[in-house]
Formats: C-alpha cells, sequence, structure tokens
C-alpha cells in the first residue's frame, strides 16, 4: 500500500477573488482539502467550482488570493502532474490520437515511464480499446481516459470536476469505489458536482460554495444532523388532539401531512410521554431526517445564482 | 527537454499530421525532379541542333563569360607592361526604328573595357590580371572575374589619355595608373597562385551587350541584350622582361558561325608604335543560366502544406481543449509554446532536408544529362542552399505556430502566414510587380528568407538585371533569412506574451 506524505496531500485555498468583467466569480474562497478524505466541492451552477479549480492549477490567474498544492503553487511545480491529478474535462482528447498516446505523451512530459501508462489503463479498464482513436470513445470510456490521465502520476492529490459525469451505474459505483480506496491511502480527493446526491455516498467532507464564496465547510453527518434541527416527525391519526396536548408544552408544531406533523424543540422521549399522558394514539415518532439533497438546498437557497422561475 | 519530448509524442502520433508532412516533402521532390526532367536545351548550329558548348569555368569554379580581343605575346617569368590609352569609342546596336534596317549609334556602355592584362593562356577561364579603363566607371583592376578594385574614376581622349601598367612578380601582379607616364598611382594587387612561368601578356578590349529592361505588359519587366563594340587605341607600348615571339592577335572565345568564321569579330590594327583593339564580349562571372536552386520551385508549394500543418499543431488544442491539459503537463506557458516551436520546427527541417537535399542532387543530375547548362557553385554554396531551404521551411513552421497561438484559429493563421511569407514571394517572382516593389516586398516581408537558395551572387562589375523575376534577391542570403528569423521570434514572442496574461 502507498504511503502519501500528508505535507503533500493537500490543498489550500485562501481568499480568492477573481473578477470577469462586471461578474465577481471568486468573492473570498477559502478552504482546505485536507488528506485521507474525499472533499465533496458543491454548489449550483456558476457559482465558482470550475474556476476555484483553474485557479489552483494555474490556468487562471486570481485576482487576489492564493491556491497551493502540497504547500506549493502549482506553476512552481516542475513534474506538477506527480503532485496532483486533475480532471477537468474529459472530451479535451485529440479525437485522432490513441487512448494509450494520449497518456503516453503525457507521461513523457512527467519524465514517467511508459510502464505507468499501461497500469493506469488496466486500473481503469481501458485496456481492450487503449490503442483506438479516442474520437470514438464514449463519454463514460473519455471519463475514465481521464481519470487515467490524473492518476498517471500517482499524486498525493487528486482534483475531478464531475467526475460521474457521463459514467453508467456500474461506472459510478467503480469510481466512488476508487474515490474512497484513493482517499484510504492517504490521498487528498477533491470531487465537484453541482448534485449533491452524487456525492451522499461519496464524500466526507463538502464544501459547498455559492455565489464565490464557501458557505459550509463541514463533515456530512454534521451538516445532516443541523439541517434536521432536532426536530421529530410524528405520525397520527389524530393531528388536531396532538397538536393541542403538544401545545400545551410549548412546542411548536407543524403540520406536513394529512396525519403527519412536525415537532420543534421537543427531543422525541418528551413528544411520546405528552402524547401517553394526553391519550392520544400515533403511529411513528422519529427523530426528523432530511436527505443531504435537502440540507443543500436550505443551505444555497440564497446563494443560488439561477434559479428557475417554474 | 521533456516538454519537446512530449510535443514530439504528440505530434507522431497524429497520423494525419505526420501524412501531411511526408506530403509536402513529397511535393518538393517531385515538382522539381518533373520539371528537371521536362527542361530540354539544345544549341543549333544552322539546321543543325547540337549539344551546348561547355561553358568556361573560372578559376574561382564560377561560370565565366571570357570573350574579348587579345593583342599579345608570351612572357617568361617576371616581367610588366605599360601603355598609353589614348581613345575609347564604340557602337551600340539600338532596337531598330524601322524594321530591318540595323539601329546602330556611337557609344559605349558602362562595363566597356580595355586596357593592359597578364593572362595565364589563351584558353577561356584561365586566370588573369588586367588595368583597364572602362566606360563609365573609371579606371578599375580586375582579375580572375571576381574581383575589381576601382581606381580613378574618369574616361580617356586624347586630350586626358591613361597610362596603363601592369606587372608580374612571382605570383604577385600590381597595376598602376598615371595621367602622364611620370607619377603612377598603384590601383591594385593581384595575387594568382599557381600562375606558370610563362604567360600571356598584352592589349585587351571587350564590351558586354547592351542591357536594357523595360516594363513588361503585366507590370513585370523584359531584360534584352544587344550587340556593343568597343575600339581602343594605345600607344606608347612597352614590355619589360623576357618576352618571345611578336604580337599575335586572337579573338578569345568568339562565337563561331555554322561555316567557321567568328560571328561579331573583333580586330586589331597597328601602325608604327600605336596598336588599335576592337573588342565584342566580357571578361566576368556569368549570372546567365540555370541555377541549381531553380530545382528546388517546389518548396513553395510543400511550404503551404508545411504552414497548415503547424498551425494546426497548436489550434487543434485550442478547438478541443487540449490546450488546458497540455498546461496542466506544462504550466511554464514560454516553456510550452518552445517546446511545440522546437518540435514543430525539428520535424519540418528533417523533412525538408531529405526533400531539397533530393531534389537539388538528382534535379541538377537530371538537367544537366538534358543538356542544360547550371552555373556551378561551390559545395559550401550547394550545401547552403539545401540546408536554408530546409530551414527556411522550419522558420516559417515556426512562425505559422506563432501566428496560430496569437489568434487561435485555425484558418485565420494559415491565410496569416500564407498572406505574409507566400503571396509577397509570388507576387515578386512572376511578373506582376515593378522590379522596385518586389525589392521591397522581399527586404520588408518574411519572404526575404528565401534570399538563402540564392547561388549566384549579384556582382557590381557585371551589368544584369538583378531582379527577383531573375532569382536575385535584393538582401544577401543570411539577411533575408535573418529577417525571416525575426519575424518569426517576434511572433514567438508576442505569442507566450499573450498566453501569460490570458487564462487559458
Amino acid at each position: 500500500m502507498r504511503t502519501t506524505d500528508p505535507m503533500q496531500a493537500t490543498i489550500e485555498v485562501s481568499g480568492l477573488r477573481k473578477r470577469f468583467g462586471p461578474t465577481l466569480a471568486l468573492d473570498g474562497m477559502s478552504f482546505t482539502v485536507r488528506p485521507g478524505q474525499v472533499t465533496g466541492f458543491v454548489g449550483p451552477n456558476g457559482a465558482g467550482k470550475s474556476t476555484t479549480m483553474r485557479v489552483i492549477l494555474g490556468l487562471d490567474a486570481a485576482d487576489e488570493g492564493h491556491a497551493l498544492v502540497g504547500g506549493r503553487p502549482y506553476t512552481s511545480l516542475r513534474t506538477p502532474l506527480r503532485h496532483i491529478g486533475a480532471l477537468l474535462d474529459a472530451a479535451a482528447l485529440q479525437p485522432s490520437r490513441s487512448a494509450r498516446d494520449h497518456l503516453r505523451w503525457l507521461a513523457h512530459s512527467q519524465k514517467l515511464a511508459v510502464r505507468r501508462v499501461d497500469e493506469v489503463i488496466e486500473q481503469v479498464g481501458l485496456t481492450s480499446v487503449a490503442r483506438r482513436r479516442t474520437g470514438g470513445f464514449s463519454l463514460g470510456m473519455r471519463q475514465r481516459l481521464g481519470i487515467a490521465a490524473a492518476l498517471l502520476g500517482d499524486p498525493p492529490v487528486l482534483m475531478l470536476d464531475e467526475p460521474v459525469n457521463g459514467l453508467d451505474p456500474e461506472g459510478i459505483v467503480w469510481i466512488r469505489g476508487l474515490l474512497r480506496s484513493l482517499a484510504g491511502e492517504g490521498r487528498a480527493v477533491l470531487i465537484s458536482s453541482h448534485l449533491m446526491s452524487e456525492l451522499e455516498d461519496a464524500a466526507d467532507r463538502l464544501v459547498v460554495v455559492g455565489r464565490g464564496r464557501v458557505i459550509a465547510d463541514t463533515g456530512v453527518a454534521e451538516l445532516i444532523a443541523a439541517a434536521a434541527g432536532g426536530r421529530v416527525t410524528l405520525r397520527t391519526t389524530a393531528p388536531e388532539r396532538a397538536r393541542a396536548a403538544l401545545a400545551h408544552a410549548s412546542a411548536a408544531v407543524t403540520v406536513t401531512g394529512p396525519d403527519t406533523l412536525v415537532v420543534a424543540g421537543l427531543p422525541a422521549e418528551r413528544v411520546v410521554a405528552l402524547l401517553t399522558a394526553g391519550g392520544v394514539a400515533f403511529a411513528e415518532v422519529a427523530a426528523h431526517r432530511v436527505t443531504l439533497e435537502q440540507a443543500y438546498l436550505e443551505l444555497t437557497r440564497d446563494a443560488a445564482e439561477f434559479r428557475g422561475t417554474a | 527537454m521533456r516538454a519537446v519530448r512530449a510535443e514530439w509524442t504528440k505530434f507522431r502520433t497524429v497520423r494525419g499530421w505526420v501524412l501531411a508532412l511526408a506530403a509536402a516533402a513529397l511535393v518538393i521532390v517531385l515538382l522539381g525532379l518533373s520539371s528537371a526532367s521536362g527542361s530540354l536545351a539544345s544549341c543549333g548550329a544552322g539546321p543543325v541542333e547540337s549539344a551546348c558548348p561547355a561553358v568556361p569555368v573560372g578559376p574561382g569554379g564560377e561560370a565565366v563569360e571570357d570573350k574579348f580581343f587579345f593583342v599579345h605575346r608570351a612572357l617568361a617569368g617576371d616581367g610588366g607592361i605599360t601603355a598609353r590609352l589614348t581613345s575609347m569609342t564604340g557602337e551600340i546596336r539600338k532596337p531598330d526604328v524601322t524594321p530591318g534596317v540595323r539601329n546602330v549609334v556611337a557609344g559605349l556602355v558602362p562595363w566597356a573595357k580595355a586596357g593592359v592584362m597578364v593572362k595565364e593562356s589563351t584558353k577561356q577561364g584561365s586566370a588573369y590580371a588586367a588595368v583597364l579603363v572602362t566606360g563609365a566607371h573609371g579606371t578599375r583592376m580586375q582579375h580572375d572575374f571576381t574581383h575589381d578594385v576601382a581606381g580613378r574614376p574618369g574616361g580617356v581622349s586624347r586630350d586626358a589619355p591613361r597610362w596603363l601598367r601592369l606587372t608580374r612578380s612571382g605570383d604577385t601582379l600590381i597595376g598602376y595608373e598615371s595621367a602622364d607616364g611620370t607619377n603612377w598611382a598603384e590601383v591594385g594587387t593581384a595575387r594568382l597562385t599557381g600562375l606558370p612561368a610563362t604567360v600571356e601578356i598584352g592589349l585587351f578590349a571587350a564590351s558586354p551587350g547592351d542591357l536594357t529592361v523595360t516594363q513588361g505588359d503585366l507590370g513585370g519587366s523584359v531584360s534584352a541584350s544587344r550587340f556593343t563594340e568597343a575600339t581602343a587605341v594605345f600607344d606608347q607600348v612597352a614590355l619589360s622582361g623576357e618576352t618571345s615571339g611578336g604580337w599575335r592577335d586572337d579573338d578569345i572565345g568568339a562565337t563561331k558561325a555554322p561555316d567557321g568564321s567568328a560571328h561579331h569579330p573583333g580586330r586589331a590594327g597597328r601602325s608604327g608604335g600605336t596598336f588599335s583593339v576592337t573588342g565584342v564580349g566580357d571578361i566576368a562571372p556569368s549570372i546567365e543560366g540555370q541555377t541549381v536552386e531553380r530545382t528546388l520551385t517546389g518548396v513553395l508549394t510543400g511550404l503551404i502544406v508545411v504552414i497548415v500543418v503547424a498551425v494546426m499543431f497548436i489550434t487543434a488544442e485550442y478547438r478541443n481543449g487540449l490546450i488546458r491539459t497540455t498546461l496542466l503537463a506544462v504550466p511554464g506557458r514560454g516553456r510550452m509554446l518552445v517546446a511545440k516551436a522546437v518540435t514543430i520546427a525539428g520535424v519540418t527541417f528533417a523533412a525538408g532536408l531529405a526533400a531539397t537535399w533530393i531534389t537539388l542532387t538528382f534535379g541538377t543530375r537530371i538537367l544537366r544529362a538534358n543538356g542544360n547548362q547550371i552555373l556551378p557553385v561551390s559545395q559550401l554554396t550547394e550545401v547552403r542552399v539545401v540546408v536554408g531551404m530546409a530551414a527556411l521551411l522550419a522558420v516559417a513552421a515556426v512562425l505559422a505556430l506563432a501566428l496560430g497561438a496569437l489568434l487561435r484559429r485555425a484558418v485565420g493563421a494559415v491565410i496569416a502566414t500564407v498572406l505574409l511569407l507566400v503571396v509577397p514571394h509570388v507576387l515578386a517572382t512572376t511578373s506582376v510587380l515593378p522590379d522596385a516593389a518586389a525589392r521591397w516586398l522581399l527586404s520588408v516581408t518574411p519572404a526575404a528568407g528565401f534570399a538563402i537558395q540564392q547561388s549566384i551572387p549579384e556582382y557590381a562589375h557585371v551589368l544584369g538585371h538583378y531582379a527577383p523575376l531573375a532569382g536575385f534577391y535584393p538582401l544577401a542570403p543570411w539577411a533575408g533569412f535573418a529577417v525571416l528569423c525575426g519575424y518569426a521570434a517576434l511572433a514567438l514572442g508576442l505569442a507566450v506574451v499573450q498566453l501569460r496574461r490570458r487564462d487559458a
């Protein structure tokens, strides 16, 4: 198993600001990607995810702030692909070049042995099409090739922009497993997505962004708990009586369905005790659960740049 | 170096680019060899076609014209000749005013020449040194065809004669001139290594054809050369050293008519101590004839293919977004672009060198086999032409790449490069533009680089139609090439600056 120097396996982004004409794309973006974890980088379209990634990779210059990979600016790295593997746009390929040749020139640019090329091709499951022109590749195959390119330099940091895009269900399962095992080896993994559901099982941490800045930087479990806000869901055939019984204990009760109520301000045991004391029949009392998606929507409600009016 | 290796891998793994470059090389070879095969030359002697006579070659290996009237004696060992030139007159045939009636006017062409000479032998192309007076360029000392030193300006007349003296001491010949025969000024010194002990010494006259360059119908120019002759009168002729035999008259290099008589013969007369010598022709390097670079006409077509490939080498990456992957692998933008430039220049140079070498080597062989006279050039010049044209293709590829990086659009960059490099050359070397405009284009545009292929230099002492149309470039070979390199470097520099400023 690979051991990764934890100092190398980080991305630090601090105070990035960038303006494209009248649009403020980044407005003090700051976060850290830590080793041994899969960090989800999530936010609505236009929140600044891609711009942040391009700044980290030295493709775009920030007006203010800095981004470091393993403690160093990207552009100072002599063989950058050995420090960070990135997948930005899987479609960016010369269509007449074969997959293997694409990885071969990348390997040459990093002084990597060609043996490494065949290893990563095998790792992403493209061995049978390695010598085919990439022009005929499906989006999923391109995605795998892009991931192969990111893995080529065996880097301590990986940064993948929307890696699940275009993958079939089997591919999605595969990439989740891959990302897990890469993090398990001590690497820092940052994956972006505009769909929280994609990250629910994949990420350990989340950096939620909106309008060019970080809204939340937290663990997945904490985020869900915070969104649940200690509320209790109650199912009963007598909602009015239940409401009356609970109102005495000065709980906030919201009717959310014909037979469901959400109670805030009381723990579940107190709700059960009050209902039992009042002789109100109930089918279920449970801690209120929110999906990651709901938690995320709550967070980004104000931050969404473009919201449908329909 | 890693970046260059990566770019090289990129280049050779796109089969279309490799094939296109091979096609460019093939086009150069095929166009060159087929035009050589189609060029047949023969000389007619009346109704009989015969092989053309061999062009005389001077001591320096260059083709020469060596045609003059020589009144001479043999000189053994060291010695010299002194003579007073009292008159120089001549006639020039002008275009006929009345058809069929010869229109001859009195006068001297600028480089009509007469004076004293020491020559290895009467064989055309043999070594010589001469002190002479010209029609319009004053006194000169010339030797071995390509060397020319100016003396005093002015012509001669009965009132203002010119004394000329030439002495031989071993390999060294020294020329003098004087207005009065008493006060002598040295004009120049020539070292003729390997000059035999016995040489021919005497008086000569020659008169090159009258060159007229007229505006062509389509804007180019047409040059024509017409018959002229010059007559010089000498007296006070004195020889020193060990001379033997009497004076002999030789019409060196006279063109023979089919019946054996000389066409436009020269002549000489003697009365007492006065010699009159009339000569036709010139003693000078030849600038008329096929040049070795004529075989490389296909380079222009090959160049267009090279430009397209070089532009695609960068613009394809912009189109499919691969440029960002490239910059991830090589974040130094200058380094990335220079690696691309080195790669495209290298592959183009290699393909171009193979093409130009094959074309020139076999093209000139085919031309010679077909009876064509090719102006001989030194090995070094031939290498310069072959390597230079390959280098031109390589530098043109860099220019195209840089414009591709600046414009980021294939079509625009190809058009821009062709407009800068190909169009000026085509305009300047086809009879479209006046000579002055053609020269200007080939001085200030990247097309100046084509000068690298000029194998025959311009000679200040030979009147010629030194126009781009005739294969003469306004700038010296390396100077012209430097102009092209300057443009390529400038474009590459701008591309790097722009690449650094912009987000990728």
